[in-house]
């Protein structure tokens, strides 16, 4: 009976297939990417260029088909430009918007160009899947220490930076002032940003790579206060839906309609919404229970001052 | 354990009024002119601030104050003129200058507790992840003690009040252990109540770690009690020196090329555009301060 529950969520081959097991391997390095920088692109305000760049990426690997290249080289190349583009054009807060906005647009324009071609002249009519569902159990084993050895040297970089994204985050100015290499910071993140963006757009396609990144970081910080353990907690919560997602996609193949698999970024997508739900649902009820038992644990200077409605006695 | 919110004393007029030369100067600023474009927001602006001051950077909106402290830290090269901090040229990552910016980006959901914010003025501005020690436990906590923020040590920064980030601010600027402290409007978006504190809480600070301070605001009435001498900025221009000499309707309506009227009402200063308001102005009283 046990057997039967288990063979029924780990479909037969799971634990045998290579390609599963490489999908884990690559899945694991990019989750955890994904999740320590989302948590400072989402505190930077970045969210937007994340996506951006999945976009980007998309754009470079149509091109790479094209040519008859590896995408992941499309992928990367496209996405560091953009990302140095839309941050040199960008430099102030309100124009950032703008500038990933216009870099966005013509970028995409030369991407839909791109694939138009992949599918009507060339031989590459599986483009528009690669690109835009990701490949994460066809990845050419060749690459895999490439792609992890560039998940790991982005992490090193994310760790090197660290502080003075931090105060730089805060106040441009601050950190100036207190010499901190402002732009140059800037622009390593963007890069930062870019390989991590790029490396799940590879897995789980352009079109949600941008899941991995902001969905774990505001589940994150939903529930911890302190940065480092935002960063571990994004991580987690990453993990957690890309081996759910890949195990999903794997007993989809038994599934209707098709019997030939759902995409795991669909997966990856609803489980981390519904991690991002559970978290806001937990974390409003813990800060009332909280706030129950000790009303100004947080607050002593402003809160004391009001009083509650059952206080003022019109609850 | 300190006194919590020390009243300070007001100083005598005379003790105010006197610029003590046999101090040394902190910040030299001569002849500083900025031009953005075709406007000159600053002209021709000196001043000096000596060891252990309390000056009040007094000016309207848009009339450059902003713009001189980023001068003053390196982070603006003028058009003309020069700024000397200890005696050096002025640059950026100068740790003899703290600065608490006007306003910083913090969302509710910030992964911050105040802790983390006070420790970059560690070492925030180097490369690598911090180790935790408690050598680093015990500065963070001897800042959250000088801005009286113990209270709040552990609260998320983006769910305090306007009042406690600032005092948080200043503590993060302590640990870099300035001679000068540079505060850009600290009291603007503050109710009157918090600004009080805040100013008696920097004048505090500069009294016992002996450090000069340079506040800016656009409202000079909550300084009165404790700043030794003012710089008021107006149409680019400054003037330098003891508030009575220079907050008076023929002083300040040169500066702004236009008549002002300065009123004194209960102990209460205000620059009003004149001399329509002549009439109902009351008679020039001599200065007294706020309580
Ligand atoms: N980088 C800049 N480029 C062009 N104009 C600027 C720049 N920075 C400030 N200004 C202008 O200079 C004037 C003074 O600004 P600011 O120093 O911020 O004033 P304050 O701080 O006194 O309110 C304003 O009119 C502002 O628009
Ligand atoms: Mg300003």
């Amino acid at each position: 009976m046990w057997s039967d529950v288990f063979h029924a969520v780990f479909a037969p081959g799971f634990f045998q297939n290579g390609s599963v097991r490489q999908a884990l391997l690559l899945g694991s390095a990019t989750a955890i990417l994904s999740g320590m920088v989302g948590v400072f692109a989402v505190l930077r305000g970045q969210s937007f260029a994340g996506h951006a760049l999945g976009d980007f990426g998309a754009t470079g690997a149509s091109g790479a088909f094209l040519l008859g290249a590896p995408a992941i080289w499309g992928f990367l190349t496209v996405g560091l430009l953009g990302g140095t583009a839309m941050d040199v054009l960008g430099r102030r807060p309100r124009e950032r918007d703008v500038a990933t906005g216009i870099t966005l647009t013509f970028i995409l324009g030369l991407g839909a160009l791109f694939l138009y071609f992949d599918t009507t002249h060339s031989n590459t009519t599986g483009a528009p899947m690669t690109i835009l569902f990701g490949s994460i159990f066809l990845i050419d084993p060749a690459l895999v220490p490439i792609t992890l050895s560039l998940a790991i040297l982005t992490l090193m970089l994310l760790f090197v930076l660290y502080r003075p994204l931090l105060l730089s985050s805060l106040s441009p100015d601050l950190a100036r002032a207190r010499g901190v290499p402002v732009r140059v910071v800037s622009i390593l993140f963007m890069s930062a940003l870019a390989m991590t963006v790029e490396q799940a757009a590879i897995l789980i396609g352009a079109l949600l790579s941008t899941a991995l990144l902001i969905g774990p970081a505001a589940t994150a910080i939903r529930l911890v206060k302190r940065p480092g353990q935002a960063m571990t907690v994004a991580a987690l919560v990453g993990l957690l839906a890309t081996w759910l997602g890949i195990l999903c996609a794997y007993d989809s193949y038994n599934w209707p309609p098709l019997h030939r698999g759902w995409p795991v970024s669909f997966f990856v997508a609803a489980l981390l919404l519904l991690f991002y739900l559970a978290a806001s649902a937990g974390a409003t009820s813990i800060s009332r229970v909280r706030i129950r038992r000790n009303p100004y644990r947080h607050f002593p200077q402003t809160w004391k001052k009001v009083a509650s409605p059952r206080e003022r006695g019109d609850a | 354990m300190k006194q919590l919110m020390r009243k300070i004393a007001p100083l005598s007029s005379t003790e105010r009024t006197v610029e003590d030369t046999t101090r040394d100067a902190v910040l030299e600023v001569r002849g500083v002119s900025v031009r953005f474009g075709a406007r000159d927001v600053l002209r021709n602006v000196n001043f000096v601030v000596r060891e252990g001051e309390f000056m009040g950077f007094i000016g309207p909106n848009g009339a450059g104050k902003t713009t001189l402290l980023r001068v003053i830290l390196g982070l603006l090269t003028p058009t003309s003129g020069s700024v000397h901090i200890d005696g050096l040229p002025a640059r950026h990552g100068n740790s003899f200058v703290g600065y608490v910016p006007q306003k910083i980006q913090l969302e509710p959901d910030t992964p911050m507790r105040a802790r983390d914010l006070v420790s970059l003025g560690l070492d925030g501005h180097r490369f690598g992840v911090p180790l935790p020690s408690k050598r680093r436990r015990l500065k963070v906590d001897a800042a959250l003690a000088a801005v009286h923020a113990q209270s709040f040590a552990d609260a998320p920064v983006g769910r305090l009040s306007g009042g406690e980030q600032q005092r948080l601010l200043i503590a993060q600027t302590l640990l870099t252990k300035p001679k000068l402290l540079l505060l850009d409007e600290p009291l603007s978006n503050l109710d009157i109540r918090s600004a009080h504190e805040v100013v008696n809480l920097v004048a505090e600070i500069a009294k016992e770690q002996h450090v000069a301070v340079m506040l800016v605001a656009h409202d000079m009435n909550p300084l009165l009690s404790v700043m030794d001498r003012i710089v008021y900025l107006a149409d680019g221009k400054a003037l330098m020196g003891p508030v009575d000499q220079v907050v008076q309707s023929s002083v300040l309506s040169q500066l702004y090329g236009y008549p002002v009227e300065v009123l004194r009402v209960k102990g209460r200063i205000l620059v009003v555009s004149g001399p329509g308001t002549e009439a109902s102005a009351p008679e020039e009283e001599p200065l007294s301060y706020v309580e």
